[in-house]
């Protein structure tokens, strides 16, 4: 079944065409890599589905709906999350406070003044949550910011959970991880995926893309230049279509820069 | 396996800040200052003087509430000491030069400070003038105007019932530190344990976390600037009620003694980390120093060189606390 497809997207800043007519489609639980060298329009892609650009043509689909003029806001009621690469995580705050910001459950005090967070409440659903992405954290009650990378990164997956997305749309989450902490990122995916949440992976480590993704969508100069089953292609393949065409001595250098 | 365990000290001062929301050196260092003062001065330990201790501390207590939500939101209120001063002035004028009722003078002290607040708010938010320039600015103007009003002189001849509320004592405890300790119970529940208080500290960690999470940015701040100046009116209204004068030099460098409980108390000076409960024990360290040296007859003078060196000395200990802690 598909849950988002897109057809024929353009947008432009100015005189600059960033996307030249993007097809892109991603079904129930898929994990789809998207991949491309700088400037290959990942990020404005990915800003369009969210809805923080607005496409110039093209048309937007999202579970049988058309989302083209929804709003960030609207979009997210619907089930489209985003996990940016700086996190928007509150590092002084703990791990409850994170996941709850803005949305913190309240009861009255005494049962007099409202308005009060319910604390007890607070931290015995964020304990679930981290629980039910399989993840351990040192200890619920200290700040994120003593945390590791990879324990961040749970805190927002745990968050942008909150919310019941159908689609999660990840921006360089293992880029600056520890090996260690890269697979229990990638492990977090493989959870989303078998929960029936499709996730979108931009990455530039294509060894982790190859090892969790079930399709990859190579954006080359603001086209889906290429679409590709995981299980039938390899590193050579999509390095290669990254830098274009069949130009295997620019895909050899490419590979030993990264 | 028991190498791995933090020791007992380690685990209470975590426990502290996780659950009180205080650092326990601060509490360390208010015992170990009034156990000096009390060697040190045979008046020091006696109830009346632990009364006047909390009295002269009512006043900057009030201020160092205002600095702590100011500060832990991010944010920078230098024109605490000014605001004050032109509250008290402004309260005076009107129950004395205008001759209205004192509920109305009380009123005109509070407002005044909260609009000199809320212009503040507007200025950070909406001019993108930098907090430190735009309240350093309202130091300037809100003193100024205190002048102006007063013409440079204190009023004197309050009502009866403004004079009660600076000194009064109904059980024989000073009106002004009853309002100080309720003000302080209020801004100690706001703060730690509603969603104003905790989307205020959310802000001063990180404005994008906050802005991500659908906190009206700009809209809180400007509260919290009002907030500010609203409290700067209260302690103006109890420094007035107390000396029985408007006088538009009240306040004069306190926003440097309010600033500094609050750092003491443990308040990031970067914002994200802030409890009132801390910011009343550093206000109390402020005001054992003040007053222990005050009855070792140092000079007032030494005082304001100790305030300082005490600001940039808390400063110092947390930025080194914090470097040591993201280093674990």
């Amino acid at each position: 079944m598909t849950l988002l497809s897109l057809h024929g997207i353009r947008k432009s800043f100015g005189a600059v065409d960033v996307l030249h007519g993007v097809d892109l489609s991603v079904a129930a639980g898929e994990v789809v890599g998207l991949v491309g060298d700088n400037g290959a329009g990942k990020s404005t892609l990915m800003k369009t589905i969210t809805g923080i650009y607005r496409a110039d043509t093209g048309s937007i689909e999202f579970d049988g709906k058309d989302i083209l003029a929804l709003d960030p806001g609207q979009r997210r009621q619907l089930g489209i999350e985003m996990i940016y690469q700086d996190l928007s995580l509150a590092k002084q705050q703990d791990v409850a406070s994170n996941i709850f910001l803005g949305r913190e459950p309240t009861k009255r005090l005494f049962g007099l003044f409202p308005g009060f967070v319910d604390k007890g409440e607070m931290d015995r659903q964020a304990a679930k949550m981290i629980e039910r992405l399989g993840a351990h954290l040192p200890s619920i009650n200290r700040s994120v910011g003593s945390f590791s990378g990879g324990q961040q990164q749970t805190v927002a997956i745990a968050r942008a959970l909150t919310f019941n997305p159908k689609l999660v749309i990840m921006d360089e989450p293992t880029a600056a991880l520890a090996v260690r902490e890269v697979q229990s990122v990638l492990d977090l995916i493989r959870r989303l995926k078998s929960e029936g949440i499709a996730v979108i992976l931009i990455s530039h480590r294509l060894n982790d893309v190859l090892s969790v993704t079930d399709r990859i969508v190579v954006l080359r100069h603001g086209r889906a230049d290429a679409d590709l089953v995981t299980a039938r292609t390899n590193m050579n393949e999509v390095v290669s279509r990254i830098v274009g065409g069949g130009d295997i001595a620019a895909a050899a250098a490419h590979e030993q820069r990264g | 396996m028991a190498s791995e365990q933090p020791g007992f000290w380690a685990r209470v001062q975590r426990a502290s800040v996780e659950r009180l929301h205080i650092r326990l050196e601060s509490l360390v260092v208010l015992l170990a200052l009034g156990t000096a003062m009390a060697l040190l001065s045979p008046y020091f330990l006696s109830l009346s003087n632990f009364l006047n201790i909390l009295l002269a501390t009512s006043t900057i207590g009030v201020l160092a509430i205002a600095a702590t939500f100011v500060i832990g939101s991010g944010g920078l209120d230098l024109s605490l000491g000014s605001v004050m001063g032109l509250a008290g002035v402004a309260g005076a004028f009107v129950a004395v030069n205008l001759g209205w009722p004192s509920v109305l003078a009380v009123i005109a002290c509070i407002l005044a400070g909260a609009i000199a607040g809320y212009i503040n708010g507007q200025l950070v938010t909406r001019a993108f003038v930098p907090a430190f320039i735009v309240t350093l600015g309202m130091l300037g103007l809100a003193r100024g105007l205190a002048l102006v009003i007063s013409q440079g002189r204190a009023i004197y001849g309050l009502p009866p019932e403004i004079v009660y509320i600076g000194q009064g004592r109904p059980f024989g405890i000073p009106m002004p530190v009853i309002i100080f300790v309720l003000t302080a119970i209020v801004a100690h529940a706001v703060l730690a344990y509603t969603r104003f208080g905790r989307h205020t500290l959310a802000l001063g960690d990180s404005e994008g976390a906050a802005r991500a999470a659908g906190i009206r940015v700009e809209h809180h701040r400007r509260i919290i600037y009002t907030l500010s100046g609203a409290l700067a009116g209260l302690a103006g209204l109890l420094f007035t009620a107390r000396v029985n004068a408007g006088d538009p030099t009240a306040g004069i460098n306190y926003e440097l003694t309010a600033i500094t409980a609050a750092i003491i108390g443990g308040t990031n000076l970067f914002g994200g980390r802030a409890s009132i409960l801390g910011t009343m024990i550093g206000a109390l360290i402020m005001g054992v120093l003040q007053n222990g040296l005050t009855l070792l007859a140092v000079q007032s003078y030494y005082q304001q060189m100790a305030i300082g060196a005490v600001l940039i000395l808390a400063v110092f200990i947390d930025q080194y606390q914090v470097r040591k802690e993201s280093r674990v």
